[in-house]
């Protein structure tokens, strides 16, 4: 019996839903905007399913394409550049096919909301010869979830199941069912198919080649593929979010609306095209529909009016399409509001004493990355997800030791843990002398506070052996690993000195907790006016708490303090005081 | 009837996601379809933030574009003034009258702007309410937004019953009556 219950869900957690509908049996991911809340609330199925953070998105998909192997339908989750860390597994399991359904979720971000690119997964997708599900709300998020199982056993391929920020982060009403019983396939050993070793490869190459014709052929009546035939002036190719902006500023145009965006349905497409006057094809990011269907001889308009970069709106639609301008007021000259470092955040103290040292940073991916901006500006550097430490040493073999000591390398505790190791090894390895700040704020915290391995805790709630990160650098050689109190500013600096100024490979780790995971009562400091010197002192390391009054002295938010007490011990007047008692 | 259009503005860490969870429950419950959209990660660290909450017979796209929105929700005076434009011509616009200084001005580097409420009256309907010494008043500084959000409610389409149904099922249970007086407060209140 079905529930039918309509509740409203975030995209993810449809994505979540669909994968317990769908009866899968393992999940593992590495949190990354916009993917995080999909693996917080497959969590709540604990009891169906077994789901887990992995160190990284290459491990998490692993995970997911053995779970697959023998048997139980399988997933993994990531962001899109999470998916160039999975690109090795990913590449081969296309060659390997799947045993239990395997889908890869990833979450693309048009527009950058949180991320350090804008690629689009459907170009990686298509390179790796994976098919590839785009869902347009919550509700059909769910309802792919559950056709990309099933089509992945049907077709022998692994799907990619491509989101975006908008719409990972929209809610939409969902209709739950039951979750689906799925009897584990059998596991029979057949090397063929599950050792890629360049004979076997090169047959499966060939297959795969098949299978995705037959694919593409099934395309063109598979039901997710769906035209809405209305006035055939205006026709248009669309997928995903943009659908929906469609649909608001050409409610009368004609539609093909692709729920599998790869292989595309040839047929499909050109019967459509025939029928229409003027044929435009909208996709966020890349032109990945428009240049096939180009090369197939069709005339369309796509990127000619259409940008490749940002999200797309109804407005701008109306303006490219209709030459419509919409109406209202001009927008303001406001300062702009970029995120920053929160009040009591540990890696600004940090920071201020890197900047104290007059230092260079080489950067990573986390909150810290905000480090770059006014009024700390300190980090030099940010690629990817465990690049500081290796480009640190980069900088050091293209310049030598001495260059290195006015730099540093900083990385957050789970990046550290994603690929931070693998340089540090090389440091190691390389005979290296730099210096590598480990900013240890026990979470994943720029997505909101995720357990990794080194919290003591997994997904599931359940305790873990906590990995030490103090020991895990000394075994792999670092002889010198100091742990620091990150609002210890005198033993901080004092540290930071004396490890730049070594010639072999240290590593600083400031340890203090993310100020959002401390709760209760929290200390309060205020700024006494008549004692102020309205020197600036305290304001330099940029705390969003503290404002100048109009007399130029200093007020402290106490909506927004968290009590770390970083102002109070840059203040020589002693105008900064704590006025109610708690821990530090 | 035509998709209604709420907007949610203010500066990430002030609750704009337990709002929009409100309004997502209200509207749901109403027996409307709906959609919303928030914003995660990395703006949530004290940048500027904007929920989306649209609700109808049939709702397509999860944004609400400029020039469209019926009530606009600012949790601070400087968010009211960067997303004014978004407003429908008689659109509401309800401004919780606080300042959080974004860090090009603690820097230096720009001006907070004066006079916001003053210049957002000569082109909007406007209702003010110091809603975080307001909140302060009831013991707790975190439920402004209801206290916002009570205001809001007088432009809406629900009932108090409703709503206090939707709080209950939201907040904390231990936060539920003071959430609910703090939407008390915002209710009754008449500003101009």
């Amino acid at each position: 019996m079905s529930e039918m219950k309509k509740v409203i869900m975030l995209g993810n957690e449809a994505i979540a839903r669909g994968a317990y509908e769908a009866g899968v049996k393992v999940s593992a991911a590495y949190p990354g905007t916009p993917s995080t809340e999909i693996s917080e609330y497959l969590v709540q199925y604990k009891d169906n399913l077994y789901c887990e953070w992995s160190p990284n998105e290459k491990v998490a998909a692993e995970v997911a394409v053995g779970a697959s192997v023998v048997g139980v339908r399988a997933m993994c989750c990531m962001k899109h550049v999470g998916f160039n860390v999975a690109a090795d597994p990913a590449y081969t399991v296309s060659y390997m096919g799947v045993n239990g359904g395997l889908v890869i979720v990833v979450a693309d971000d048009p527009g950058l909301y949180s991320s350090q690119n804008e690629q689009d997964t459907r170009m990686v997708a298509r390179a790796a010869q994976l098919p590839v599900l785009e869902p347009a709300d919550s509700s059909e998020a769910k309802e792919f979830m559950k056709q990309a199982f099933e089509l992945s056993e049907q077709f022998d391929r692994p799907f990619v199941f491509r989101t975006t920020t908008r719409l990972a982060h929209s809610q939409g009403v969902v209709e739950l069912r039951e979750r689906k019983q799925i009897e584990d396939k059998p596991y029979e050993k057949d090397i063929r198919k599950t050792v890629m070793m360049p004979g076997n490869a090169k047959l499966r190459h060939i297959e795969i080649e098949k299978r995705n014709l037959e694919l593409a052929e099934a395309a063109n009546t598979l039901p997710i593929n769906k035209v809405e035939m209305k006035d055939t002036k205006i026709g248009v190719i669309t997928s995903g979010i943009p659908y929906q902006y469609v649909k608001e500023a050409l409610p009368d145009a004609s539609v093909l609306k692709l729920g599998m965006v790869n292989p595309l349905p040839r047929k499909l497409i050109e019967d459509f095209a025939s029928r229409v006057e003027e044929l435009y094809i909208i996709e966020e990011l890349d032109p990945v529909i428009e240049e096939q269907v180009k090369s197939w001889g069709i005339r369309a308009v796509g990127k000619e009016i259409f940008t490749v970069q940002g999200e797309y709106s109804a407005n701008m639609i109306r303006r490219a399409v209709l030459g419509e301008e919409p109406n209202f007021k001009t927008p303001a000259q406001v300062p702009v509001r970029p995120p920053i470092l929160c009040p009591g955040c540990p890696h600004r103290s940090v920071y201020y004493v890197v900047k104290k040292l007059g230092l260079h940073v080489a950067g990573d991916i986390g909150c810290y990355t905000l480090g770059a901006v006014a009024p700390l500006g300190v980090v030099d550097t940010t690629v990817c997800m465990g690049s500081s430490i290796s480009s640190l040493h980069g900088m050091e073999k293209a310049k030598g030791k001495d260059y290195i000591k006015n730099w540093v390398a900083a990385i957050g505790d789970s990046t550290f843990l994603h690929t931070g190791i693998n340089s540090l090894m090389n440091m190691v390895y390389n005979n290296a002398t730099g210096t590598v700040l480990i900013l240890d704020n026990s979470t994943t915290g720029m997505t909101g506070h995720q357990d990794h391995a080194a919290t003591g805790r997994t997904l599931q709630g359940d305790p873990a052996y906590a990995i030490d990160i103090q020991g895990l650098c000394r075994a792999v050689g670092v002889k010198h690993v100091t742990e620091v109190n990150a609002f210890d500013l005198e033993t901080l600096e004092k540290t930071i000195k004396e490890e730049t100024a070594r010639d072999e490979v240290s590593v600083i780790i400031t340890k203090t907790p993310c100020v959002l995971l401390s709760k209760g009562k929290k200390p309060l400091y205020i700024a006494h006016e008549d004692k102020c010197r309205k020197c600036g002192m305290c304001m330099k390391p940029g705390c969003p708490a503290m404002t100048r009054r109009e007399n130029g002295t200093i007020r402290i938010d106490d909506t927004m303090c968290t009590g770390c007490g970083l102002c109070m011990d840059l203040c020589r007047f002693g105008a900064i005081e704590l006025v109610k008692a708690g821990d530090r | 009837m035509a998709a209604k259009n709420i907007m949610i503005v203010g500066v990430g860490g002030q609750g704009t996601l337990l709002t929009s969870r409100i309004l997502g429950g209200l509207a749901t419950a109403g027996g409307y379809d709906v959609k919303l959209s928030e914003v995660h990660g990395m703006a949530q660290r004290g940048g500027s933030v904007v929920t989306f909450v649209r609700y109808g017979e049939k709702v397509a796209e999860p944004i609400v574009e400029e020039g469209q929105a019926d009530v606009l929700i600012a949790f601070e005076r400087l968010e009211a003034l960067r997303y004014a434009h978004f407003l429908k011509e008689d659109g509401a616009l309800i401004v919780n009258d606080w300042r959080i200084d974004p860090i090009p001005v603690v820097i230096g580097a720009a001006e907070y702007p004066e006079g916001i409420i003053e210049t957002l009256k000569k082109d909007y309907k406007v209702y003010t309410v110091n809603a975080t010494e307001e909140s302060k008043k009831l013991g707790n500084p975190r439920v402004f937004n209801l206290i916002v959000l009570g205001i809001a409610a007088q432009h809406m389409d629900f009932t108090v019953e409703e709503w206090y149904d939707v709080i209950e099922r939201t907040v904390p249970p231990k936060t539920i009556d003071i959430n609910k007086k703090a939407f008390d407060v915002g209710y009754h209140l008449v500003s101009e």
